[in-house]
């Protein structure tokens, strides 16, 4: 589903290279894990795939179902099914939430040349979602993200992914400032989302939130690079004796 | 039935319509009607007075007060102080009256109103009939079934083509009428109170528009009614090198209560035009007046070619006691704007309120707020100021708040908030504040914010393109003013921050 080769990236405003050559291949209905030590490339690599400003593609290249994401806006890679759940969701004064997401729902089905969701269907499938992940009607019609607690902030996430039912799910460190509960939550809610035509990749330092979300498949990265890759027993690995021994090994 | 073959009009208008948008680029109103026209020579003078008050049929008391204003106007300076610059407007190269010819002989109700006229309106989305505004409206789901009526007066140029709704309206004693139907049917009225909030010497522009207002909506409202649907006020300005200048009088007696909805579009042409307005309110005693301006004048082009220069005076008069009045206003149109609504808090515990987005993009530029004059004691006053700037505009907020030495225990607060778009415009805060007595509160807020990369990236994240996303945004941080508005307009409004911001990133 989704395909990285090569990938190298620079900072544009700096002749930083935070990219080295990442390789990745994500296949539909399959989870995989990206860990690795700050300031490895974890989040610029989300950031690239979905289209932000501020990086510059070297060399490599990074395809969806063949399709080349890095040619593409990044509202059109959205409606091609590439979802990032940030790991700063960003506030938006005065915007309901409720209307933010039915603005982004109807946007994404326009520009795939479907019909807009009628309000009463909008508001029927927000409300069943919304309910599995503990949101309530409150919620919904605050503004974007204001005021919201880390736990709600990032359950407002999944809801949005719930909406938009993305084919490629990237979550960047959603585990970020989440109580057990809060992760459990969370976690419940991208696992209802796993089957066999969706792809994950679950950006994460830390090994907790793979006890909820069990990958199929774990790369580390560092400096750049995934410099290993292999099933969930690296994870503990990691969880166990740290990056260093991994790092000590591939150098 | 009706509505739906209403629904059915509206959509082929809407055809026609998105066909002009094309030819046209943004500007949705661009359009002009090919209509044969009648012109009083070009320029101003006191012939050209006594003409436009002849062509009114106005008794002789109006055409000297018309005089007096002309000859005080002769003698005033073009005001200065405003941020923004234009080229010098030649008074003598404009016409001060333009009526469609097919209006000379006054159509007596609306199914004599020439066919062209009504188009025009229709076109506008404005259908000059008596019927459920809402039929058709987007968004109308959310209403109650049987909708809601607007009473409407079309202004066309220099004259008023037809008003809907008047034998209703008249069965409650409401008066809604062009102000030249007025003077002549109810001079009592008109001599009681017009000039009596904005005086023949007020300003340059009031002071000219005192002279050469051709026409312009009446509204009267007896003691303890309230006023059974929303009125409006259309203005279309559609002749070339003609300025409108039109004169808006209503009167909310004791106990009653009106909404007013004004808007405004012009067609899309290269040379500036000139539209100078006069607006007087008087609130008696209880009665509570709400005036909402969606003013959407054509904005010029994105090199500052064409658009309107809006040079408006509004003010209204709380006399009575415990008297309201709430001026909302969304301002997108217009090459320049010159406008500040304001509240005269005569009556005590009188009340008034300013809500208002200002948007400028391009070349636009808006100077505009408020005055608030707290006279009686216990009086309020709330302003909340959203400017919004985009390309290489200006929006200026100017307002005064004065608190004068009887207006005991007074309060106001004021909430300007700016938001830029790029780094090209730009966006200015000049509140003048005097407070006369040790017993009243005064506080300001000002806010300048940029919208975020942050917000933009997160919305296309999930879809919405970049326009779409600063619409969304914008919106977002009109909310407060949006709110204020009546559920028709605040649809229209949303949509016009959309369209008034396309073109202003990437």
């Amino acid at each position: 589903m989704l395909e990285i080769k090569n990938l190298h990236v620079k900072l544009e405003e700096e002749e930083k290279q935070i990219l080295k050559g990442v390789d990745l291949t994500v296949e539909a209905g399959k989870v995989h894990a990206i860990m690795g030590p700050n300031g490895s490339g974890k989040s610029t690599l989300s950031y690239v795939l979905s289209g932000r400003d501020g990086y510059e593609v070297t060399e490599g290249s990074a395809t969806l179902e063949g399709e080349d994401l890095l040619e593409m806006e990044p509202e059109e890679r959205a409606a091609a099914g590439v979802f990032l759940a940030f790991q700063y969701p960003v506030e938006i004064p005065g915007v309901g939430n409720m209307t933010f997401l039915r603005t982004a729902v109807n946007a994404q089905r326009k520009a795939r040349g479907e019909d807009e969701l009628s309000a009463a269907d909008f508001l029927k499938e927000v409300r069943a979602k919304a309910k599995s992940l503990k949101i309530d009607a409150d919620m919904l019609k605050r503004p974007v993200n204001v005021g919201f607690s880390g736990g709600e902030k990032k359950r407002n996430e999944i809801l949005q992914m719930a909406m938009l039912e993305p084919k490629m799910c990237i979550l960047d460190e959603t585990d970020s400032g989440l109580d057990v509960d809060a992760m459990k939550l969370v976690a419940e809610g991208v696992n209802a989302l796993r089957d066999e035509g969706r792809g994950f990749l679950v950006i994460t330092h830390y090994q907790r939130l793979l006890d909820h979300i069990k990958p199929d498949v774990v790369h580390i990265m560092a400096d750049g690079r995934i410099v290993k890759t292999g099933g969930p027993e690296l994870a503990l690995e990691v969880e166990n004796n740290g990056y260093a021994d991994i790092l000590a090994e591939v150098n | 039935m009706a509505a739906l073959d209403q629904t059915q009009v509206k959509e082929g208008v809407d055809q026609e319509t998105v066909d002009a948008v094309r030819e046209v680029s943004t500007y949705k109103y661009g359009w002009d009607t090919d209509i044969e026209m009648e012109y009083a020579p070009k320029g101003v003078n006191p012939d050209i007075v006594r003409l436009i008050s002849d062509k009114n049929e106005e008794p002789e008391w109006m055409t000297e007060w018309r005089l007096a204003a002309f000859e005080r106007w002769t003698k005033m300076d073009e005001p200065n102080w405003a941020m923004v610059h234009y080229p010098k407007i030649d008074f003598q190269d404009q016409y001060y009256y333009a009526r469609p010819k097919s209006m000379e002989e006054k159509p007596k109700s609306l199914d004599e109103v020439d066919p062209k006229l009504l188009a025009t309106y229709e076109k506008l989305g404005i259908p000059l009939k008596e019927q459920m505004i809402l039929a058709g409206v987007e968004g109308a789901e959310d209403m109650p079934a049987e909708g809601r009526k607007v009473a409407v007066d079309a202004v066309f140029d220099s004259v008023s083509v037809g008003t809907t709704f008047q034998d209703e309206l008249a069965k409650h004693g409401v008066i809604f009428c062009s102000i030249s139907e007025a003077i002549r049917e109810h001079p009592e009225l008109v001599k009681k109170y017009l000039g009596t909030v904005v005086p023949v010497s007020d300003n340059f522009y009031a002071t000219l528009n005192s002279a050469v207002f051709s026409d312009g909506s009446f509204v009267y409202i007896p003691p303890g009614v309230r006023c059974p649907m929303e009125l409006s006020t259309y203005f279309r300005i559609n002749a070339e090198n003609t300025g409108q200048f039109e004169r808006t009088l209503i009167i909310a007696d004791k106990g009653s209560y009106v909404s007013y909805l004004e808007g405004c579009t012009a067609p899309q042409r290269d040379t500036a035009q000139l539209h100078a307005a006069v607006v007087e309110i008087i609130i008696e005693e209880d009665a509570e007046v709400k005036y909402s301006t969606v003013q959407n004048w054509f904005p010029g082009d994105e090199n500052g070619k064409g658009g309107i220069y809006n040079f408006v005076t509004k003010r209204a008069d709380c006399r009575g006691d415990r008297s309201k009045v709430m001026w909302t206003q969304v301002e997108t149109g217009s090459a320049v704007t010159w406008k500040y609504p304001s509240c005269i808090l005569r009556g005590d515990e009188s009340q008034g309120e300013f809500y208002s987005i200002a948007i400028t993009n391009n070349m636009q530029q808006a100077d505009t707020g408020t005055k608030m004059v707290h006279l009686g004691k216990n009086t309020k006053s709330r302003i909340v100021s959203k400017g919004i700037s985009a390309g290489k505009a200006q929006n200026t907020y100017r307002g005064l708040v004065s608190m004068h030495p009887k207006a005991k225990d007074s309060r106001n607060y004021t909430q300007c908030d700016s938001l830029l778009i790029g780094d090209k415009c730009g966006a200015h805060t000049v509140p003048y504040i005097e407070v006369r007595n040790n017993s009243s509160r005064v506080e300001h807020e000002a806010t300048t914010s940029k919208v975020d990369d942050d917000q933009l990236f997160y919305c296309r994240q999930r879809g919405m393109d970049e326009e779409e996303a600063v619409a969304l945004v914008v919106n977002g941080f009109c909310k407060d003013v949006l709110q204020a508005l009546p559920m028709e307009f605040a649809m229209e409004a949303q949509q016009l921050v959309a369209i008034s911001l396309e073109g202003s990133v990437g």
